[in-house]
C-alpha cells in the first residue's frame, strides 16, 4: 500500500514543517510518494527527499501549478491517483482548496483534519468546533484526507530519496492567477511556532496591537488573534486561529484579550500551556488557562514585555 | 445573471454540543438549529450582486430533512427569490455527507443553469470544508475558494482569497463555484416585512431517490466522543508571578 502526499510549497519552496508533520501521522500507512507541483520545484523535491519516510519525490513542474490553482493540481493528481489507496495532505488552505476536487474527480469522500490514524480504514477527525471528536471508517477504495498538522510532531531527516519527474497535465484554463498579497515575516510560523501570542478584541485598535507583536518577538513567538480582531482590521487573515482559522499546539499560547468563545478554542486548546490575561474574571477563556492573570492588559503586556 | 446558493441547516454556533455518553453521536433533536454562518454571507453577497444589477436571480437550495425549508425561508427573508429543499432523509441527526451534497446540488445545477454558486467555506458542524470544491470538481467548472472579495465582471470572477500567507486574487472564468469566507461581508438582519413576504416566495420540494443520488454515507461513524477537557489552572497576583510560574512550574521559558 502507498501513499500519495501532496507536498505544501509557496513559490517552490517546501513548507517542511507542514509536511514533516503530515509524515508522521502517515507513518502506520505504508510507504508514501511525496508530490512536488509548483512552477519550479527540484529545491523543494530535494527537500522532500530528505525527509523520513518518504520513498519517492515525484516532481511536476508547469506553469499552470505555479500559484496552487486548484483545477490543474487536481487534474494532475487524479491521473497519478490509480497507484494509490491513499492521498492525503496536511490541511492548509492550499489543500483543502485541491483534495476536495482530488476527490469528487475520483467519486470518493475526503476526510478533513484527521488527528489520528488507526488504520488503512480508520481515522478519528474533530467535529462541531472540536466539542467532539468521531473515529470514522472510510468504504472508498481511495481514502483522501487533510491532516492536522498541530495533532503530529515532525518526522526527522534520511538520505535522500529519489527524484522522478511526472508530466503535469494540460491547464483546463479555468482560472488565473492574478496577484499575492502575501506579508513576509521574520517571525515564526503559527503552524510551528513553539510560542504563540495571540490579541483579541481586548486589545482595542491596530496601533495598539503593536505591544502584542513587541511581546511576540520578546519570547521568539509566532503571533496569532481571535477573529474579532482579525474583522476589526487590527491583524491580517492568516493569523485567525480557530475553528474557521489556523488551529495551533504550541507549549505556550498566551490569550491576550480574548475573551474566549468555543470558535477561539478550538483552535488553541490543545496547547501544553495555556496563559490568558483577561480584566474579566469571569471570561470563559480561564476555563482552560494554566495561569490566569486578571487585570488591564495596557499595564501587563508592557511589564511583561519589560521584565522578560 | 443567475446566483445558485446551498444553505446548511446546523447547530446554531451559540448552542454547546452535548455529545451522548454512550458515543453514539451528538443530539440534535431539541437544539436551537440555524443556517450556517458562512451561508449567511453566500447569501448576502448574492443579494448584494442582485442589488448592485449584476445578478437578476437568486435560487436558495438546502439538503436535508423538512425542517430545512425554515432555513430556506430566511435566505428568502433575506432576499433570494426562490427556495429548493431536497428531502434527503427524516433523521435529524443524519447528515448529508459532502460528495452526496455535491451530486445532488449538480443535478439542480444542470436544471437551472445558474451562471454562479456561492457556497459557505465550512458548515460549521461536521466541519468539512468540502462540498464546494467537490461540486466545482463534477461539474469541470473553476473554483475560488475562502472568498474575502468578489467582483463580476467581462464573464469571470475576479476573488480575493484568504489564503495561508495573506492573500491571493484569481480570476475564475463563468459558469464558476465561489466558497465565502468570514471577511467578505456581514449579513443584514432581515425586517418583520420581509420575513412576511418570504412566506409567499416560491419553495419548490425535491427528493433525493427522484434525483437518483444514493445519498448513503461513504464514512461509518464508528464513535464520537468528548475530547478531553482542560481543567482550570492557577490565578496569579502579578507579572512576577507569571514569569517565575511559567520559568520553575511550566518550565516553558
Ligand atoms: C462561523 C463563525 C466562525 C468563527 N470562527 C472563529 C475563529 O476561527 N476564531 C475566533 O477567534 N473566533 C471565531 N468566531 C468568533 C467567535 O464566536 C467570537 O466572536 C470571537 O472569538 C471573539 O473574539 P474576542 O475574544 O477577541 O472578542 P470578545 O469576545 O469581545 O472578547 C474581548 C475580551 O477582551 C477583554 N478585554 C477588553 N479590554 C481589556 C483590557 N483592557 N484588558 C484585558 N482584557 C480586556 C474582555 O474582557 C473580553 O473578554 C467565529 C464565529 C462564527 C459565527
Ligand atoms: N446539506 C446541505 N444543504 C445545503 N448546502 C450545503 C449542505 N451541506 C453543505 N452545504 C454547502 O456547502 C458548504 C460547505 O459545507 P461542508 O463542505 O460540509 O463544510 C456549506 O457552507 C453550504 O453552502
Amino acid at each position: 500500500m502507498t501513499v500519495l502526499l501532496l507536498a505544501e510549497t509557496h513559490q517552490g519552496r517546501l513548507a517542511t514543517d507542514a509536511v514533516a508533520r503530515t509524515l508522521s501521522a502517515l507513518a502506520p500507512l505504508g510507504d508514501v510518494h511525496v508530490l512536488v507541483a509548483a512552477g519550479e520545484g527540484a529545491e523543494a523535491a530535494r527537500e522532500a527527499a530528505s525527509l523520513k519516510g518518504v520513498s519517492k519525490v515525484l516532481l511536476a513542474e508547469s506553469e499552470s501549478l505555479r500559484h496552487g490553482l486548484a483545477e490543474p493540481a487536481a487534474a494532475l493528481i487524479a491521473s497519478l491517483a490509480s497507484g494509490y489507496r491513499h492521498i492525503a495532505a496536511p490541511a492548509t488552505a492550499f489543500a483543502r482548496n485541491i483534495l476536495p476536487r482530488v476527490a469528487a474527480l475520483l467519486n470518493v469522500m475526503v476526510l478533513s483534519d484527521v488527528i489520528a490514524v488507526h488504520g488503512a480504514e480508520s481515522f478519528d477527525r474533530p467535529v462541531y468546533a472540536g466539542n467532539a471528536v468521531q473515529t470514522v471508517q472510510s468504504t472508498d477504495p481511495v481514502v483522501v484526507f487533510t491532516v492536522r498538522t498541530s495533532a503530529f510532531a515532525a518526522v526527522g531527516r534520511q538520505e535522500g530519496a529519489p527524484v522522478e519527474r511526472v508530466a503535469a497535465v494540460a491547464d483546463p484554463g479555468l482560472s488565473s492567477w492574478i496577484e499575492d498579497m502575501a506579508v513576509v515575516s521574520e517571525r515564526p510560523e503559527l503552524a510551528s511556532a513553539r510560542v504563540v501570542v495571540s490579541g483579541g478584541r481586548g486589545v482595542g485598535s491596530k496601533e495598539s496591537f503593536d505591544a502584542i507583536i513587541q511581546l511576540a518577538d520578546k519570547m521568539g513567538a509566532a503571533v496569532g488573534a481571535s477573529r474579532a480582531a482579525v474583522d476589526l482590521g487590527y491583524a491580517p487573515n492568516d493569523w485567525q486561529v480557530g475553528q474557521t482559522g489556523k488551529v495551533v499546539a504550541p507549549d505556550l499560547y498566551v490569550a491576550v484579550g480574548i475573551s474566549g468563545a468555543i470558535q477561539h478554542l478550538a483552535g488553541m486548546k490543545d496547547s501544553k500551556v495555556i496563559v490568558a490575561i483577561n480584566k474579566d474574571e469571569d471570561a470563559p477563556i480561564f476555563k482552560v488557562a494554566d495561569y490566569a492573570l486578571v487585570g488591564d492588559l495596557f499595564s501587563i503586556v508592557p511589564e511583561l514585555t519589560g521584565k522578560l | 445573471m443567475k446566483i445558485l446558493v446551498p444553505v446548511k441547516r446546523v447547530i446554531d454556533y451559540n448552542v454547546k454540543v452535548r455529545v451522548r455518553t454512550d458515543g453514539s453521536g451528538v443530539d440534535l433533536a431539541n437544539v436551537k438549529m440555524s443556517m450556517n454562518p458562512f451561508d449567511e454571507i453566500a447569501v448576502e453577497e448574492a443579494v448584494r450582486l442582485k442589488e448592485k444589477g449584476v445578478a437578476s436571480e437568486i435560487v436558495v437550495v438546502s439538503i436535508g430533512v423538512q425542517q430545512a425549508k425554515d432555513t430556506l425561508r430566511s435566505a428568502l427573508a433575506m432576499g433570494a427569490d426562490r427556495a429548493i429543499l431536497i428531502d434527503a432523509t427524516s433523521d435529524v441527526n443524519q447528515d448529508i455527507e459532502p460528495l452526496a451534497v455535491a451530486r445532488l446540488l449538480s443535478r439542480i445545477v444542470e436544471a437551472e443553469r445558474p451562471d454562479l454558486v456561492i457556497a459557505g467555506k465550512q458548515a460549521i458542524d461536521n466541519d468539512m470544508n468540502a462540498t464546494g470544491q467537490m461540486l466545482a470538481g463534477l461539474l469541470g467548472w473553476g473554483q475560488a475558494t475562502f472568498a474575502s472579495k468578489i467582483e463580476i465582471a467581462d464573464g469571470r470572477a475576479v476573488v480575493t482569497r484568504e489564503v495561508d500567507g495573506g492573500l491571493q486574487t484569481i480570476g475564475v472564468r463563468l459558469p464558476a463555484v465561489v466558497t465565502v469566507d468570514l471577511r467578505l461581508n456581514e449579513p443584514r438582519y432581515v425586517s418583520l416585512p420581509s420575513i412576511m413576504k418570504a412566506k409567499k416566495k416560491p419553495l419548490e420540494e425535491r427528493t433525493a431517490a427522484a434525483l437518483d443520488v444514493d445519498v448513503t454515507p461513504r464514512l461509518k461513524i464508528v464513535r464520537t466522543v468528548e475530547p478531553p477537557q482542560r481543567v482550570a489552572g492557577v490565578r496569579v497576583a502579578s507579572v512576577d508571578e507569571l514569569i517565575e510560574k511559567l520559568k520553575n512550574q511550566a518550565g516553558v521559558l
